[in-house]
């Protein structure tokens, strides 16, 4: 029997219209009672990944909840493009404290929510990769390690983009930030650094564990769907590409958030209590070039004075979490080992 | 104001100690403050409490300088703390020893000391036999209570049952009244050894 | 009901009483027996609806409080020292925000050198910080002092710290005349936020302020203390006709009435300075006594009134600015400023050095005859110090200081033994 991909052309991607789709599995943004939690009028810029993210995140949480929902935001972009005073984007309770402190303020109000016979009502924290794998990262492990009622949710856009680009934990190796200069024999950020969140977060068995990106929203929906389902600490790792720190065009946000999935730099899996129970398999498997090139961060390993030493560490770090994670289905495997050997 | 201060080692239950004598006074409607000497607090190292009693309110924070009475756990300290430091004569000594001043060597120190004030007993031994465990806090309390009038027997027994529970209260209450019953024995003894 | 207490017990059975919704603390000396007693009870469930959360830093125990504070639980938590000073940021955040968390905070040193006993360099670190601070004289005070807190940091929306001093009385046993569930009932009534986290409600809380409001926010965060200045001894007055207890209350005078040499001192040194005043009192002298109890807000017009008579201040405290010298020196001369008293800086019980009435009495008879330094420290061991400079004038590698005064100080001991 053979059998014949189908291809969703109109929207240039394998993702699923909602036309096609029975009401219960659209979007929840294709309902018009959707929360809108955050509102039109927020300073986020052109093809902000975060914003997006971070939209469709707490409007599916809003949807879970029937709208019986409590957000801590860490400092960052999100926080300061939300509500520069007196205005204010959030269409929902809503509180700010600090930059390191998000994860222990939504234990104390999902405490208070406790013992003031308010159950129902649930917290979800936010934050940039900074808040969360580096200044963050004491109350966010001690949070998990209490398993408190909490659905934390990283927006990672790979550095400090509100103070100016700077590395985080979250930076890739080779990336250009204000403090990893491309200069030197290893320009960029350099290789063998970082924190693999997802995975420190599954190795506090907390019940889940799951990454997405904005280039698969219906996929980010169902995990915060499924996230809310449960009590306990959750961690959601969401990969936003950032327009203004990665050098990238504003309409590519999506496009580039897709192939850091497709090349397997960004393995898109859920897991329970620490173990990985389902994966997001590449489609496509594509070569890390296709998406270094995309981003200006990434520039000095091309142009008049390659290095393609560097790209294919790059690769190599992308084939490890196809490996880890078995990303690659047979058929699409087969089709890409020769493109990546060239 | 009555002042003692107290020496032992971290374990010996010196802070406790300091603790019930104070509760034993108030009891007895005086007032009593009873403190640590704030160290950080390992087995075995030397510690002090202070237990102030007076008819009065008692305001000072400042450590016992010249202590009333000294109460000397471990005999141990002697060479290794300054035991006796602001001592005066009129000051009563307690030592937790089975030897004498003579034979702790402290015999010329306390010559100028009035003798009625001066006693070593065997606490740990009362310990051993009434609790199993060699914690001389309690019993040394009985002897306390015995060589210095300061508090009452039954003040200390029901601070003791107040404080440990059941069995281990009455265990402690016992070797103070055993340590006790020694001194009152042991001081009328010198009574009739007196050639007065 | 009167009872032989420990201070640290008698201030978390006091707290119970307060009925807190949740407590969170990171253990840290002297605090920790104040937060094991609360936990207790929590765990027993003697004080349901309460959560107790065990939290891996003071930084997370403070961002809880702010967290369920924010929604709408009245919140409690106790810290010392390095503990305050890790959590700083969380301080000031939560006096930012308005949320009226009470805090214990056991007064200890801070380090470097590293040092557990009491001091109030901890306090003075965070006067800034938009919270309350009271000081407690007694465990009485202290145990009292948390329901007038509740009570002030709720109706003002301003967090309030009560300093007691580490070990000298979160350690010491002493009488305490322990309220009453109905009596705290009557006084404290259930937390009604003035801003909550609600989802039928939102509201966004903690945005990012420009600098066309931000100076406004903070003249309010002022005001708001300023308002405290009239609360306080209205509280405590209200206080001490319900329970009999004159505690609280902005400042407190003893024996001030024609005294021209008056000590001023926060905490739990007044009650030895009382002695030592007694004492100099009996030998003719005409001293007093000024305790302040309200530390922040300042109550720079009670200060004034009660100093009124004096033509000496003597600001003993146990902290000091380094470079400067005393914190509280500096705000009491500010608001005698134009009065004849001159003001003298005492620095005292540092790292938990002992007060003694000694060396009060010395200090009181020095400033009669006019011998009294503008800026004193009390009990210092010149002799140490100098042997010290002397070594790193001589030196350049001289080694760390703190050891070597260690050393230096030890091998006097040694030697004193020796001699004996």
């Amino acid at each position: 029997m053979t059998r014949q991909p189908v291809r969703f052309y109109q929207v240039g991607s394998f993702a699923v219209g909602n036309r096609l789709l029975n009401d219960e599995d659209r979007t929840v943004q294709s309902s018009p009672n959707r929360t809108n939690s955050i509102d039109s009028g927020h300073r986020a810029c052109q093809g902000c990944g975060e914003v997006l993210g971070a939209r469709y995140a707490l409007d599916a949480a809003m949807r879970a909840t029937n709208g019986q929902l409590v957000a801590v935001n860490a400092t960052g972009c999100l926080e300061v493009f939300s509500t520069p005073y007196p205005e204010t984007s959030w269409r929902i309770a809503w509180l700010h404290s600090l930059f390191g402190n998000a994860p222990a303020v939504a234990t104390g109000v999902a405490a208070a929510m406790r013992v003031k016979g308010k159950s129902e009502v649930r917290v979800v924290a936010q934050a940039g990769d900074g808040g969360t794998v580096d200044i963050g990262f004491g109350c966010l492990s001690g949070m998990f390690e209490r398993n408190d009622d909490v659905l934390f949710i990283c927006y990672d856009n790979e550095g400090y983009m509100n103070t100016g680009v700077q590395r985080s934990g979250a930076t890739p190796p080779a990336a250009r930030t204000a403090t990893t200069v491309a200069a030197g024999p290893e320009p960029g950020n350099v290789f063998g650094q970082g924190k693999d969140l997802p995975r420190i977060a599954m190795a506090h068995d907390i019940p889940y564990v799951a990454t997405a990106t904005v280039a698969d929203l219906h996929d980010l929906e169902q995990k915060v769907e499924r996230a809310m389902e449960i009590h306990g600490a959750r961690y959601l790792h969401v990969l936003v590409p950032c327009p203004l720190g990665w050098g990238s065009a504003s309409d590519e946000t999506i496009h580039i958030a897709r192939l850091a999935k497709e090349t397997g730099l960004f393995p898109v899996f859920a897991a329970e209590h620490g173990r990985v129970t389902s994966v997001s398999p590449i489609r496509h498997r594509t070569p890390v070039e296709e998406y270094l090139k995309l981003q200006r961060r990434y520039a000095h390993l091309f142009g008049s004075s390659p290095r393609p030493d560097i790209v294919a560490r790059l690769q190599e770090i992308a084939d490890e979490n196809i490996a880890r994670y078995g990303l690659v289905t047979e058929e699409a495997g087969e089709s890409v080992a020769s493109e990546v050997r060239t | 104001m009555f002042q003692i201060r107290i020496h032992g080692r971290g374990g010996q239950g010196v802070v406790t100690a300091a603790e019930l004598l104070s509760v034993a006074a108030f009891a007895e409607g005086r007032h009593a403050q009873a403190f640590p000497s704030f160290g950080s607090e390992r087995t075995g190292a030397p510690v002090v409490s202070f237990c102030r009693i007076d008819d009065r309110e008692i305001r000072t924070r400042e450590p016992v300088m010249v202590p009333d009475a000294l109460i000397i756990q471990d005999v141990t300290l002697l060479h290794q703390v300054d035991l006796f430091s602001g001592l005066s004569s009129e000051c009563y000594v307690l030592v937790n020893s089975s030897r004498s001043f003579e034979e702790l060597g402290l015999g010329e120190f306390l010559k100028t000391f009035h003798p009625e004030r001066l006693l070593t007993c065997p606490a740990t031994e009362f310990a051993m036999e009434h609790l199993g465990r060699p914690l001389p806090n309690a019993a040394l309390l009985g002897g306390f209570a015995a060589l210095t009038h300061q508090v009452s027997l039954e003040a200390l027994d029901r601070a003791l049952r107040d404080r440990f529970e059941g069995v281990v209260g009455e265990r402690n209450a016992a070797a103070a009244a055993a340590t006790f019953r020694y001194v009152v024995e042991q001081k009328e003894e010198s009574l009739h050894a007196s050639p007065n | 009901m009167l009872r032989q207490i420990e201070g640290s017990r008698a201030v978390a059975e006091t707290v119970a009483l307060c009925r807190p919704e949740v407590v969170c603390a990171y253990p840290i000396s002297p605090q920790t027996h104040i937060i094991e007693a609360v936990g207790a009870m929590v765990k027993a469930g003697l004080l349901s609806p309460c959560e107790f959360i065990n939290v891996e830093s003071e930084f997370a125990a403070m961002s809880v409080s702010i967290g369920s504070s924010a929604a709408g639980a009245r919140t409690y938590t106790a810290t010392s020292s390095q503990g305050l000073l890790f959590m700083i940021e969380a301080v000031y955040n939560a006096a930012g925000l308005g949320l009226p968390i009470v805090m214990t905070l056991a007064n200890r040193a801070i380090g470097a050198p590293i040092n557990i006993w009491n001091d109030h360099s901890d306090a003075m670190a965070v006067r800034d910080s938009g919270w309350i601070q009271l000081f407690a004289e007694t465990n009485q005070e202290a145990a009292d002092l948390h329901v007038q807190a509740f009570r002030l940091a709720e109706e003002l929306s301003v967090p309030v710290m009560v300093c007691m001093d580490g070990f000298i009385l979160t350690h010491a046993v002493e009488g305490v005349d322990m309220l009453d569930q109905s009596v705290v009932d009557g006084f404290l009534p259930p937390y009604e936020p003035r801003q909550v986290l609600d989802p039928n409600d939102p509201v966004s809380i903690g945005a990012m302020v420009g600098p066309e409001a931000f100076e406004e926010v903070r003249y309010l965060a002022h005001l708001r203390q300023m308002d405290a200045l009239e609360r306080i001894p209205a509280i405590a007055q209200e206080f001490e006709e319900l329970t009999g207890h004159a505690s609280g209350g902005l400042v407190r005078s003893y024996r001030t009435e024609d005294a021209d040499t008056i000590v001023v001192a926060l905490g739990s040194v007044l009650g030895t300075i009382k002695d030592a005043v007694d004492v100099r009192r009996q030998a003719g002298e005409r001293v007093g006594v000024v305790g302040i109890t309200s530390f922040r807000p300042f109550p720079g017009e009670a200060v004034r009134e009660a100093l009124s008579g004096a033509s000496r201040i003597i600001v003993l405290e146990k902290a000091f600015s380094i470079g400067f010298g005393g914190v509280l020196a500096t705000d009491v001369a500010l608001v005698v400023q134009g009065s004849n008293a001159k003001v003298f800086s005492v620095v005292a019980g540092l790292g938990g050095r002992a007060i003694t009435r000694r060396s009060l009495e010395d200090l009181l008879a020095q400033s009669v005859r006019g011998e009294l330094n503008p800026l004193t420290f009390l009990d210092l061991d010149q002799a140490a110090v100098d042997r010290e400079r002397a070594r790193m004038a001589s030196t350049r590698r001289s080694g760390p200081s703190a050891e070597n005064l260690l050393r230096d100080l030890g091998s006097d001991y040694a030697a004193s033994k020796a001699q004996t």
